[in-house]
């Protein structure tokens, strides 16, 4: 057989009928994830369709977009936003019910952002397909994984048939070669990556990142990194799976175990592109030139060394953005003042990022008049934050801990900044009113949001991590 | 979905680019559970002002945009968010054509399962269509063209199976269903590998 992509091998071990000149092909899908907001409609078409689910045991569910973040009253009712997004949870917990789906709701200890529980439970396996009614559904690509977002017409092909209907996409390999420089993240190269390949870059491709910079990222990052692919208009991100990846899923609960995890890590480690294989598009970008990088517009190609002048527009869409923002041509973002820091969403709000936040905020304290939120992704990092003490580095700072959940990144569970606020973020979409009606958003690394909120502007974090490096030695 | 072979109607404009669909529709409207009356939320904090009347400066207020069926747009329209409550919320405002230079993925795929015409075109046939709102244009979705006031035409492109089920109002879960017997022998070959 020629030489092949990674994504052509999973493509290809996907079709249950190829496709044709008339017709797209027929793909098999290995894991749907459910959440709240883009099931209820796909439920009930099956309901009044007199249709079941085809295979349940292939679906997880989750609460997580209009989940409250703060803890339940005493008689233990949820602090909801409004009566709509209680009723929007409370019909996934009866569908779930109803047709038989594996749902992790409040009781659950694993409940968490969908993209953050998913590979914590080792429901995403290398060389599988995932879907789930989620853009950011690419996250699961840097377990080599084809994962995507489907609309809810789809879900409801997926609940029905366990398949989808789909025209076979591009490819684009993106070689990332060097090493980033020290104080410098995952968070920062695909900000890098999406200002140099555009906001519409990927469109109709799946992009698959490589080189010496990727290989050296731990499985935190590189979910960082894939999950903001669809930022790029990507289908997916996909990253090649190693020794890192199997490392990290070896032991989790819905991993193969024993003899049969041996099997499964000899077939996995088939699951890279051949020598020779082809993309449509190929792109090099330079590690070692990267810097702390932040969004100065309204979509997340707008991004730029923090340190950099923000650029002058050049249409009206720019215009209206930097208006938007009140960013001023020529300035860098670095300094702006800074009113709400969010630190959580299915891009940033794993152990390692906690740790990094922690790392700056330790012995120190938010600026006056700052608001942060710290929201860790899912129950597990939760418990393991809270082992490790860093909640209480996090409150001694100044800032909130809550409850798992998608927060302020979507701002429809009652966590939202106000009009005209300036939110540095460590989510992944800086749209007009993403975070409120009026809000402005800023997207940046944990590090670089930790240092904002000491600062009270923004702020680069490698003389806050350095100067915590210090302190550290010194106590030593 | 009802077939659709042709759409007649004036174009309205939305020159901005990548309109993201948390601009279509709000993120904290999605608490809905049902796909109905979303045209009243379409393009929300854009199209409102903050005391909740109508905000002059939103191009579909514009009295000679109300009734326009057909939306030429800016490159990149429909990115972000999957949710498909921005189609719903786009038809049930009474859209029922988007012509682009690019549309984002999901978006589109989302639109054309409803019978929203995300169509795209050639950028220098969309700059022009950009340049002139409020011209008559006939949509031809069995020839693949766009009728323009002068007798000229715009030639597109369109999937050949989204195409199919546009014409004849396929339902795209009932053909899926279809494949039952291959569904099944796939899931057996894999279970014995
Ligand atoms: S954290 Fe944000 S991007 Fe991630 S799933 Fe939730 S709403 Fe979507």
């Amino acid at each position: 057989m020629s030489a092949r992509t990674l994504f052509e091998k999973i493509w290809d071990a996907h079709v249950v009928a190829a496709e044709t000149a008339d017709t797209p092909a027929i793909l098999y899908v290995d894991l749907h994830l459910v959440h709240e907001v883009t099931s209820p409609q796909a439920f009930s078409e099956l309901r009044e369709r007199g249709l079941k689910l085809r295979r349940p045991d292939r679906m997880l569910a989750t609460l997580d977009h209009s989940t409250p973040t703060l803890p339940a009253h005493a008689d233990g009712s949820r602090p909801y936003a409004n009566p709509e997004a209680r009723a929007q949870v409370a019909q996934l917990e009866a569908n779930c019910r109803e047709f038989g789906v594996e749902l992790h709701g409040w009781d659950s200890t694993e409940r968490g952002i969908v993209h953050v529980i998913g590979p914590e439970l080792g429901a995403t396996q290398p060389g599988m397909t995932i879907v789930c009614g989620d853009s950011h559904t690419s996250t699961h690509g840097a377990f080599g994984a084809l994962a995507f977002g489907i609309g809810t017409t789809e879900v409801g092909h997926v609940m029905a048939t366990q398949c989808l209907l789909q025209r076979q996409p591009k490819t684009m390999a993106i070689h990332v070669d060097g090493a980033l420089p020290p104080g410098v993240g995952a968070k920062d190269l695909i900000l890098h990556i999406i200002g140099t390949i555009g906001v519409d870059g990927g469109t109709g491709h799946v992009l698959e990142y490589r080189g010496a910079a990727i290989e050296a990222l731990s499985m935190d990052e590189r979910m960082t990194i894939c999950n903001m692919s669809i930022e790029a208009g990507a289908r997916a991100g996909l990253i090649a799976p190693d020794e890192t990846t199997f490392a990290w899923l070896q032991g989790r609960p819905r991993v193969p175990q024993g003899a049969a995890w041996d099997a499964a890590v000899a077939q996995w480690r088939t699951l890279k592109s051949d020598d020779g294989a082809r993309y449509d598009r190929e792109v090099r970008i330079d590690a070692g030139a990267v810097k702390p990088t932040v969004t100065y517009g309204t979509h997340p190609g707008m991004a730029i060394a923090l340190d950099a002048p923000v650029p002058a527009a050049t249409n009206a869409q720019e215009r209206r953005a930097l208006d938007y923002m009140q960013s001023q041509p020529g300035q860098p973002m670095q300094g702006t003042p800074v009113d709400v820091v969010f630190v959580g969403s299915c891009t940033n709000s794993r152990l390692s990022d906690l740790r990094e936040v922690a790392r700056v905020l330790r012995g120190r304290r938010i600026a006056e008049g700052v608001r942060m939120l710290v929201v860790p992704g899912s129950e597990a990092v939760r418990r393991e934050a809270e082992r490790e003490g860093l909640h209480r580095v996090f409150l001694a700072a100044g800032a909130e801990w809550r409850v798992p959940g998608c927060s302020m990144c979507i701002a429809m569970n009652g966590d939202l900044a106000q009009p005209g606020q300036l939110v540095v973020s460590t989510s992944n979409r800086n749209f007009e009113g993403r975070q409120g009606k009026g809000a402005r958003t800023v997207l940046a690394s944990p590090a670089t949001a930790a240092a904002s909120a000491i600062a009270g502007h923004i702020a680069d974090p490698r003389a806050y991590l350095g100067a915590a490096d210090h302190s550290r030695e010194q106590a030593a | 979905m009802k077939p659709i072979t042709r759409l007649h109607s004036r174009t309205a404009v939305l020159a901005d680019e990548n309109i993201d669909t948390d601009r279509i529709i709000p993120a904290r409207f999605l608490t809905t559970t049902t796909r109905e009356g979303l045209g009243q939320l379409c393009f929300h904090d854009w199209r409102y002002q903050a005391d909740g009347s109508d905000n002059a400066a939103f191009p579909l207020n514009r009295p000679e945009a109300r009734g326009c069926s057909i939306l030429v747009a800016g490159r990149n329209f429909g990115c972000g968010s999957s949710r498909e409550h921005a189609p719903w919320a786009l038809l049930d405002y009474g859209i029922r054509a988007v012509l682009c230079s690019e549309i984002a993925d999901i978006f589109r795929g989302n639109a054309l399962k409803n019978g929203l015409l995300a169509i795209v075109i050639d950028e220098p046939e969309h700059r022009w269509l950009l340049r002139h709102p409020g011209i008559e244009l006939a949509i031809d979705v069995r020839e693949q063209y766009i009728a323009l006031p002068d007798g000229g035409r715009i030639r597109f492109a369109l999937e050949p199976f989204a195409r199919h089920c546009l014409l004849h109002g396929v339902d795209q879960l009932g053909y899926l269903l279809q494949h039952e017997k291959a569904i099944t022998h796939y899931e057996q070959q894999e279970q014995a590998a």
